[in-house]
């Protein structure tokens, strides 16, 4: 009982590191019918600027704002420099392309993704780098038997807290209605008088930001970080979207947090060498029955 | 008079592309004879491999539109079916050839069964899947027979009889590319057959090609299995010459760069395919001076091709060659 808890609050951790790329991915592909795969990218980039503000910054970190703070103020950085790194990627890389069709963007966006993955690599060197422990702020507490870190518990809210808020903006409000719109039909969005290009900008900041952000969640909860791991967070996030239901916010969410249970349990109870393969077939046998994902909404099919 | 005049036309066009196939084939057979420098060779050996897995996937993506994103996995069950029945039991790697490729296509038989009917980036997702399903399963050493990280090592070279063995670059060399070639010949027949007609009908319009009586499934499944067949011969030349298979030369990142073969050629163009097979091959031996910078330039030589050439450095011109005269003959009626 005691190790059920402790993996379902592990793998819901993990799910939230997923979720928050994974909406990223949706809301992209959302309105732009793309795959962004630089998108996995984007989450090293931040990820390493969050490592570098803990690193030059430390001194100034630990006498003014303390651990949290400088985990706050890395995932900020992180935010921003990942979200500007999407606009300038969209503008350079995918901007010119759109008109040509959806294959070429995807080639393009491995393009990117290449790219930014050799950059990082360049400029940090190819050797993993660790956030080192003085800068990562909890400390354990023992609750009811339970030894609970604070930095899960906290990392756990804050990403429920951003999903909320996204999750919000996209359901609640006037513009989360035209984003819906715009992944619906672009063209006819257009025409009711929806600022596309602003969609685009606010997808292409917003998706990443929250990439960095989990960049430097996943920093400071594996304390290891490295220039080739935006692939493979990228490509369970990616898992992850088409679980929930491509294109839908929400359904994101949903479909992170249920990845990064599965694959706990499968590492508990099934074997911790084939979670992988056990996260890939559920997902595979999913689409087999519902095609569309948990929350997708079935599409009639354009003739 | 006007039907002679079609002809010289269709044959003007011909001609020109018989030569270039001489010349290609001449600079073929020439390139080990005058560049003896075993890296070199070993190169054009590389850019082989990719242009057999290029041509591989070019009949899935290419030619019926489906995106494969794990090919790859085909690949690494002809490599690795050639691996462990040549370590265990001996059988010779020639033998294993078709063998493997038999392999991979069973494979994708029974694999793709099931998710033929999903479309776009659904199929995608789970071709994904299907690659790093294959790719972790022979990382974690199932029944101690694929070696895990280490992967199997030992395999032997190519024998024909006691007649031939092929242990060098060279022979190597040639050996890839006549395969390439014998490939490249069957897969303009089938272009040009009712097979070929009938996947470009699927990949231009799937609705119109089930109205039109196009049995769309088996087509589909034809393509995965033919592609998979000539990605298993491709593992097994590659397992060959390597002499040890792992499971990281079968990556996701692999897949990946096979799509861009396909993509920066032109879809289902088979010239395009060498194009990009080259672009991805010889680019990074190329750059090897500027070393750890060469694959930053290539992102972005990617970014920038797709800027100028989306559809492909060599797209295929379909019907150009029958087509022309017809529409000539309809502007001069008109007048």
């Amino acid at each position: 009982m005691k190790l059920i808890i402790e993996q379902l609050l592990n793998g819901l951790t993990i799910g939230s590191f997923y979720s928050l790329i994974a909406m990223g991915y949706s809301m992209v592909y959302g309105v732009m019918k793309l795959i962004n795969f630089a998108h996995g990218d984007f989450f090293t980039f931040g990820s390493y600027m969050g490592y570098t503000l803990l690193v030059m910054g430390i001194t100034f970190i630990t006498s003014t704002l303390g651990v949290w703070g400088g985990m706050i103020a890395a995932m900020l950085i992180a935010a921003i420099s990942s979200g500007v790194l999407g606009l300038t990627v969209e503008r350079i890389a995918y901007r010119p392309i759109y008109p040509a069709g959806r294959l070429p963007a995807v080639v393009s966006a491995l393009g990117a993704s290449i790219f930014i993955q050799n950059a990082i690599m360049i400029i940090w060197g190819p050797r993993p780098h660790a956030y080192t422990s003085d800068v990562i702020p909890g400390f354990i507490l023992n609750i009811a038997g339970f030894r609970i870190n604070i930095l899960q518990i906290i990392i756990l809210l804050l990403s429920f807290l951003l999903m909320g808020i996204l999750y919000y903006i996209v359901q609640k409000t006037t513009f989360g209605a035209a984003i819906r719109a715009s992944a619906l039909d672009r063209e006819t969005a257009a025409l009711m008088g929806i600022n596309i290009n602003l969609i685009i900008f606010f997808i292409f900041a917003l998706g990443p930001a929250l990439g960095g952000v989990a960049g430097v969640m996943v920093g400071m909860y594996y304390r290891k970080i490295s220039f080739i791991m935006g692939w493979n967070f990228g490509l369970k996030a990616f898992t992850a979207t088409i679980l929930g239901g491509i294109g839908n916010i929400p359904g994101a969410m949903v479909g992170g947090l249920i990845l990064g249970v599965l694959e706990m349990l499968g590492s508990t109870y099934l074997s911790t060498a084939y979670k992988d393969v056990f996260v890939f077939l559920v997902l595979i046998l999913v689409l087999l029955f519902r095609p569309t994902g948990i929350l997708g909404e079935k599409i009639a099919e354009k003739v | 008079m006007k039907l002679k005049n079609e002809n010289s036309q269709v044959n003007r066009l011909s001609r020109k592309n018989n030569w270039f196939v001489i010349l290609l084939i001449l600079l073929f057979l020439l390139f080990p004879l005058v560049i003896k420098n075993d890296y070199f060779i070993d190169v054009a050996f590389f850019f082989g491999i990719y242009t057999l897995l290029g041509l591989s996937l070019n009949i899935v993506l290419g030619e019926v539109g489906l995106f494969d994103l794990g090919h790859m996995g085909f690949a690494a069950i002809g490599a690795y079916t050639t691996a462990i029945l040549n370590t265990r039991f001996g059988i010779p790697v020639l033998i294993l050839l078709p063998i493997s490729a038999i392999a991979a296509a069973i494979f994708a038989y029974l694999v793709c069964s099931p998710i033929i009917h999903l479309k776009g980036d659904y199929l995608c997702i789970v071709t994904i899947g299907m690659g790093e399903i294959i790719r972790l399963t022979l990382l974690n050493n199932p029944f101690g027979l694929t070696g895990g990280p280490n992967g199997v090592f030992g395999i032997c070279f190519p024998t024909v009889g006691s007649l031939m063995t092929i242990d060098n670059c060279p022979k190597f060399y040639y050996y890839i590319w006549i395969v390439v070639g014998l490939t490249v010949f069957a897969l303009i027949r089938l272009q040009n057959s009712r097979i070929g007609r009938a996947w470009n009908y699927i990949r231009e319009d799937v609705i119109a090609a089930e109205a039109l009586g196009v049995d769309v499934r088996y087509y589909k499944l034809l393509a995965f299995v033919l592609g998979a067949a000539l990605a298993g011969v491709a593992g097994n030349i590659y397992a060959t010459k390597l002499m040890i298979v792992s499971p990281e030369s079968f990556s996701f990142m692999e897949s990946c760069l096979l799509f861009c073969i396909v993509l920066i050629g032109g879809m289902g163009s088979i010239p395009g395919v060498l194009i990009g097979a080259a672009a991805i091959s010889l680019f990074p031996e190329l750059f090897q001076t500027f070393a750890q910078y060469r694959m930053l330039f290539f992102g972005a030589v990617m970014i920038i091709m797709m800027m100028f050439r989306p559809g492909g450095v060599w797209p295929r011109q379909r019907g150009r060659i029958l087509l022309k005269p017809v529409l000539m003959r309809a502007e001069k009626s008109e007048i």
